[in-house]
């Protein structure tokens, strides 16, 4: 009998014949219940006549998307309107990323402010917000907040530039030429530029203060000089009223409003407790020496606090990087065209190919998670290296 | 003389904590105006101005927020569509359910494993007739199911579902045998890659093409499985955390015992793997709690869902702020509670692993009084 001997041996050593046994058991049963799955789902395909396959991605989409990033109509086939939701997606996680990592900067530093009273409302802004389900919050912003806003002939208006009416929010516009790439290419080169040197002198120790700002001007210097000589920028479409709408200039509709805002008010109560705890995880007598040394508040935060706080912030800010993509997928809730909405939304309904169409948009979901999973883990070797190398 | 010592002290702890820098000062007259902003306005709409009293919209009389809304549909609000006559059984079960988890709440009750056990086992048949039907009692199909009611039904489920899973699939992934180990890895990283919204898309859409024909199971069902797979892998990583704390010597103090596998987790290392994840636990429960609104996507009226509906009604357009601070209000008071008590187990544990170390006899006692056991 094997059970004795297997005992005697223990954990660290099952032994061989049980270790192969359980494991080609475990493996037969996933693979007859996959079969099982996958021989039923053909017969209900059958039985519902639809074909199996990805065919159906170069057929005409016949519906339209109302924001469009590439060029798209009616006649579009589902594969572009499948791209079409992707980069909807890809823009409402970004702008959502940057407005929650500002905010969450702003609160988490603010909770451990000296001023008691600053304190209390970041502490209530944190509590609020992080024990609200997210779906609410973008409801709210949504059909509470930007569906009450007034008629555009009413709208609350900021210096005459920016408007916000129960359309969406107008912002000026840049009319640029053709020549654009051309300054797109030139601040790519730049800011290159700008990180080669920048490493070039860290390496060689120290980085004094102007050249920060030389660094800015590598960067961004050679993109301003294209943009003033060959003046793609020919000037600003402001939104202004005629009739009864906006023309001109540039509209983020509501849905894409009450999404960010959503997104970034629930996510950036959950970096602000990142970042406190990264704060506080940074040993007092770091601040005490950097206060010693005569640094003021700021610069105590900016040269000695963060740097060292953001080795312990980057991993779990990494998580909420990835909740808050996974999170713009609510959309559908609302009716922003994002990938679920578009594509696991009216693509699955109109063409009843369930099985591709979920596989299609978790494979994305997924893979936008590796890639942001990587980046960052990249991004932590590299601080931590340097927290190390000190 | 009292009066002027507090109102000196007072004034020492606003110069120091409010006004000890110009910055210091600005930033706390900027936190001023945005209080007078936004507090007395948002009283007065819910409070001073708003209408309590009467029975339809006529009664709103448009100057604050409109109670009267809430109030005509609270029945709605807390049990769905369930027939009135039979709201007392969803109130009889939660109140049993109330009375058997008090205990367990409690730090030092004796006999918790029993009643954890008891509850574990003999709640769910005595919650499935109460809030199902049969044997006497009237069937109310799922579909009329909503809510408070509902939310705290798929929180429940799902969180008590996706606890042997999680279990197994964190053992799975810390398993010596490979193919056990990659499939539960796949399972896991796979499942935490994508939203909950495309696994309840599944779950709608696809689990029935994945059954044989005529086969058919409940809407709410559907939903069920799918949340309970999705946090077992959240649940799984959280554990595996515990399991990973557990310190090597544990292990071959259990292989020089001569136990098993099975004999070594039971025993040996998931009482204390699970004793440190609890507050991890009560996390995913909070999270569980505010992702429960993601069902009225594929059309169940959770607290939201029923909130949204009933504010899309023509009868009452105009009134979702009031709903929507209703509904708010129970959830927040719900995750808020529930991260309080999390802290709470955080810093106990915290003291009695402290404690636990000075003696051996203290540990034994620790453990006896582990507030969840897993037989």
């Amino acid at each position: 009998m094997a059970r004795p001997a297997a005992r005697r041996v223990g954990l660290a050593r099952i032994d061989r014949f049980r270790a192969v046994a359980v494991q080609g058991l475990v493996l037969a049963g996933v693979i007859a219940l996959a079969a099982w799955f996958v021989g039923n789902t053909l017969d209900n395909l059958a039985q519902r006549g639809i074909a199996s396959g990805f065919g159906f991605l170069g057929s005409t989409a016949g519906f339209s998307i109302i924001v469009h990033l590439i060029d798209y109509s009616e006649l579009s086939s589902y594969g572009r309107a499948f791209v079409v939701g992707l980069l909807n997606t890809l823009l409402v996680s970004a702008a959502g990323i940057v407005l929650a990592s500002l905010l969450g900067l702003l609160v988490g530093v603010a909770r451990l402010s000296d001023n008691w009273l600053v304190a209390r409302l970041a502490t209530v802004y944190v509590e609020t917000f992080r024990n609200l389900p997210l779906l609410l919050q973008i409801f709210f912003w949504y059909f509470a907040v930007l569906s009450a806003m007034p008629q555009p002939r009413q709208s609350h208006s900021l210096f005459g530039l920016i408007f916000l009416n129960n359309r969406g929010l107008y912002v000026p516009k840049p009319l640029v030429t053709a020549d654009l790439w051309l300054v797109a290419a030139a601040l790519a080169g730049g800011i290159i530029l700008a990180a080669c040197a920048w490493r070039w002198r860290r390496r060689r120790g120290g980085t004094a203060r102007w050249e920060g700002a030389a660094a800015l001007a590598l960067a961004f210097g050679p993109a301003a000089a294209v943009a003033a000589l060959a003046g793609p920028v020919t000037g600003w479409a402001v939104p202004a009223l005629r009739g009864f709408s906006f023309e001109g200039g540039m509209v983020l509709i509501p849905e894409f409003v009450g999404l960010v805002l959503g997104l970034s008010f629930y996510t950036g109560a959950y970096i602000a407790e990142n970042v406190r705890s990264g704060i506080l995880a940074v040993d007092k007598g770091q601040r005490e020496a950097a206060q010693a040394l005569g640094l003021s508040r700021g610069r105590t935060l900016r040269h000695v606090i963060l740097p060292q706080a953001m080795r312990v912030i980057v991993p779990p800010l990494t998580s909420h990087y990835l909740g808050l993509t996974k999170n713009s997928s609510l959309a559908a809730a609302i009716g922003y065209p994002d990938l679920v909405s578009v594509f696991a939304g009216t693509v699955l309904n109109q063409t009843g190919q369930a099985v591709e169409v979920i596989a299609i948009t978790m494979a994305v979901y997924l893979a936008i998670s590796l890639a942001i999973a990587g980046a960052m883990n990249l991004y932590n070797r590299r601080v931590v290296r340097i927290g190390e190398s000190r | 003389m009292e009066r002027r010592i507090g109102l000196v002290a007072a004034m020492a702890w606003a110069r120091e904590k409010l006004f000890s820098t110009p910055a210091n000062a600005a930033l706390t007259v900027g936190s001023l105006a945005l209080l007078y902003w936004c507090v007395p306005p948002a009283l007065d709409w819910m409070i001073f101005s708003a209408d309590f009293a009467g029975e339809s919209r006529a009664d709103c009389t448009g100057e604050g927020a409109c109670w009267v809304f809430v109030k005509a549909r609270l029945g709605q609000f807390l049990y769905g569509f369930y027939p009135e006559g039979e709201r007392w059984r969803v109130d009889l079960a939660f109140a049993l359910l109330v009375a058997a988890c008090l205990p367990l709440a409690w730090p030092r009750f004796p006999a918790k494993g029993k009643i954890a056990a008891l509850l574990l086992l003999a709640y769910p048949p005595v919650a499935i007739l109460l809030f199902h039907g049969g044997a006497g009692l009237a069937v109310v199909e799922t579909a009329r199911w909503g809510g408070l009611f509902l939310t705290l039904v798929i929180a429940g489920v799902g969180i008590v579902a996706s606890f042997p899973i999680g279990v197994a699939l964190a053992l799975g992934r810390r398993s010596p045998l490979p193919v056990v180990k990659a499939l539960c890895v796949a399972f896991i990283e796979l499942v935490r890659g994508v939203p909950l919204i495309t696994v309840l898309f599944m779950a709608s859409v696809m689990l029935p093409l994945f059954l044989p024909e005529g086969v058919s199971f409940d809407k709410l069902l559907r939903a069920l499985v799918g949340i309970a797979l999705f946090y077992a892998a959240y649940m799984a990583e959280v554990v595996r955390g515990g399991l990973q704390a557990v310190p090597r010597t544990q292990y071959e103090a259990a292989e020089s015992l001569g136990y098993g596998y099975w004999q070594t987790m039971r025993l040996v290392v998931l009482p204390q793997a699970l004793r440190h994840v609890i507050p991890g636990i009560v996390g995913i429960f909070i999270a569980l709690f505010k992702d429960t609104t993601l069902v009225l996507i594929i059309g169940l009226f959770d607290l939201l869902g029923i909130v949204q509906a009933a504010v899309s009604d023509p009868q009452w357009i105009g009134y979702n702020v009031e709903g929507y601070v209703f509904a708010g209000l129970g959830f927040w008071i719900f995750c808020f509670a529930l991260s309080r008590f999390s802290q709470f187990l955080e810093g106990r544990l915290a003291h009695t692993g402290r404690r636990a170390r000075r003696t051996t006899k203290e540990r034994q006692m620790a453990t006896l009084d582990a507030p969840l056991q897993v037989d």
